[in-house]
């Protein structure tokens, strides 16, 4: 999958999102920044280096957790890390320093000689976080860092994640969870098909496109011809009906008394709203 | 047709790569040694005791002398030939291995050379286990064969590279066994390893030198092992380096092509 047309800045100490439907191009985005992939064309910057020269720098500050485990299951945890930190140079002392310091704050440190294999999806996840985390990077890259794990490891890895942030370092992620973006990203990108959508904070995202909130109501002929008639903005969701709306009392209030209905939900708008609006319903295999 | 041949971007962090196969390699250190310490013992009582009682002398030396050599170099290609191929594999599709490392400050073409380099250490490594079982019975002649060790390093280096050639072309694990049984296979039965090279016509003899990798390995040990030292045997190596410089270059860049997409 390739990546068309995307220019994007990330700023210092920011914690930015690339979303997008299986194919958008995310992953593609990501080997370029981690200057695994050369781009086809156009140029790309990481710490005002160029990707394409500077590769050795750029990934000695950088840290990677990528989408699928590829931990060593011949050594244990601490030799994970510790095989790892030889790659970047880093002299033994300082290494053991930094594993320790790393095992306490991804909560490892009792797992420190078991086997990778051994360990639970979450485990690993975190393991690799502290992989990743070996050179001290000021860039942290994470692709789809929460895949498949329970909403305790899940909540953990925010945590880190935030506290990562608090501490100054930069964060670029992509997932699939848009509550998990929402959450996290000061800033994000929706991309699709190569290119970017959208771009900005999730709320702004969200207000823009959608509006502070969302009407459902059934999807009938009588409800669309009545919609039709008062210039509200709704979009046909298989049997549902979405309304976005700024004034959630108002088109109830109008869904009520004009068009006789009785079953609707008002609820806050959503990034998934917005996704889903920008990407559309159909699958993507 | 250039870009096969490219120059790679190698620094001394190949030797990460290769510290990282040895710690492996240290973690399940018993059972690595089985099969180099078992398999020429085994093939020694066979054929060069059990055969050779039917066979008075082969280029005037007892059946046992003349495999033993071969024993040693089979091992070397087997080193580096299996570490190359399924261990390659194995550690870049399963393991995903290299995606790992190729984030780090180290480039694809130093993972694959650190490979390679420990395709070469794992002949060497044959290499000094089988030397010392042949020397109890008698096989080497010292202390000439001492040379065996370092010359292993080059012969398993050989066959690392063309094992990862292989590696970067197979579409999945299973069709490595195509090489396996059509090329070392082969190779194992006909390089003068276990019968003289000058049983075949004269033209099969210098095909068989021109294209047989192992041929030339078999040469350089056998001659090594009887203490016997010839000034032919630089040509032997000459070939050796020529043919390990193009596998070398082309097995990283075909590498190269099969990772970064």
């Amino acid at each position: 999958m390739a990546v068309d047309d995307v220019s994007f800045e990330v700023n210092k100490g920011e914690l930015f999102g690339f979303l997008g439907p299986n194919g958008a191009g995310k992953t593609t985005a990501m080997r370029i920044i981690q200057c695994v992939s050369p781009p086809g064309g156009g140029s790309l910057k990481v710490f005002n280096m160029d990707v394409t020269r500077d590769q050795r720098k750029i990934k000695n500050l950088m840290g990677v957790v990528p989408q699928e485990n590829n931990l060593d299951i011949d050594f244990s945890v601490y030799k994970n890390l510790y095989v790892y930190s030889r790659y970047f140079d880093i002299p033994k002392k300082k290494a053991e320093q930094k594993i320790e310091e790393l095992l306490d704050f991804v909560q490892l440190n009792e797992k420190k000689d078991t086997m990778t294999d051994l360990l639970s999806g979450g485990m690993k996840r975190r393991l690799i976080l502290a992989r990743a985390l070996v050179n001290k990077p000021q860039l942290l890259i994470l692709d789809e860092p929460t895949v498949g794990l329970d909403p305790q490891s899940r909540h953990v890895m925010w945590d880190k994640l935030r506290s990562l942030k608090k501490q100054g370092v930069t964060i670029v992620m992509t997932t699939h969870y848009l509550e998990e973006a929402a959450q996290l990203c000061d800033r994000l990108v929706i991309m699709d098909y190569g290119n970017i959508l959208v771009e900005g904070s999730p709320s702004s995202i969200i207000k823009e496109h959608i509006g502070t909130d969302i009407v459902e109501a059934e999807n009938t002929p009588e409800v669309i011809a009545c919609l039709e008639g008062s210039n509200a903005r709704y979009e046909q969701a298989g049997n549902m009906v979405q309304i976005y709306t700024n004034d959630p009392h108002g088109i109830t209030e109008h869904l009520f008394s004009e068009c006789s209905l009785d079953k609707i939900t008002a609820r806050a708008a959503t990034l998934e709203d917005v996704f889903l609006k920008l990407t559309g319903r159909k699958l993507r295999e | 047709m250039m870009s096969y041949f490219a120059l790679p971007d190698i620094t001394p962090r190949v030797l990460k790569v290769w510290m990282r196969n040895r710690d492996v390699f240290m973690t399940t250190l018993k059972v690595n040694f089985l099969p180099p310490l078992v398999e020429p013992i085994l093939y020694l009582f066979a054929l060069g005791f059990g055969l050779g009682n039917y066979i008075n002398e082969i280029e005037g030396v007892p059946y046992t002398k003349f495999i033993a050599p071969a024993l040693i170099s089979v091992s070397m290609m087997f080193a580096g030939f299996y570490e190359c191929t399924f261990g390659s594999y194995v550690r870049m599709y399963y393991q995903k291995t290299f995606d790992a490392i190729i984030v780090t400050p180290l480039n694809i073409d130093e993972v694959i050379a650190g490979e390679l380099l420990w395709g070469a250490t794992r002949g060497v490594i044959n290499a000094s286990i089988i030397l010392p079982i042949l020397s109890i019975f008698g096989l080497a002649v010292y202390p000439h064969s001492l040379l065996v060790i370092p010359f292993a390093f080059l012969a398993g280096l050989m066959f690392s590279c063309i094992a990862m050639c292989f590696t970067a072309i197979t579409p999945n694990i299973n069709s490595l066994t195509y090489p396996s049984i059509l090329l070392i296979t082969p190779m194992f039965l006909f390089s003068g390893t276990f019968f003289p090279l000058s049983l075949l016509p004269e033209t099969v003899q210098y095909i068989a030198l021109a294209i047989l990798p192992l041929a030339h390995i078999v040469i350089v040990v056998r001659s090594l092992m009887s203490g016997i030292i010839e000034a032919s045997l630089l040509l032997n190596i000459a070939w050796m380096l020529g043919a390990t410089l193009l596998v070398f270059l082309l097995s990283i860049n075909l590498m190269k092509k099969r990772l970064i997409v």
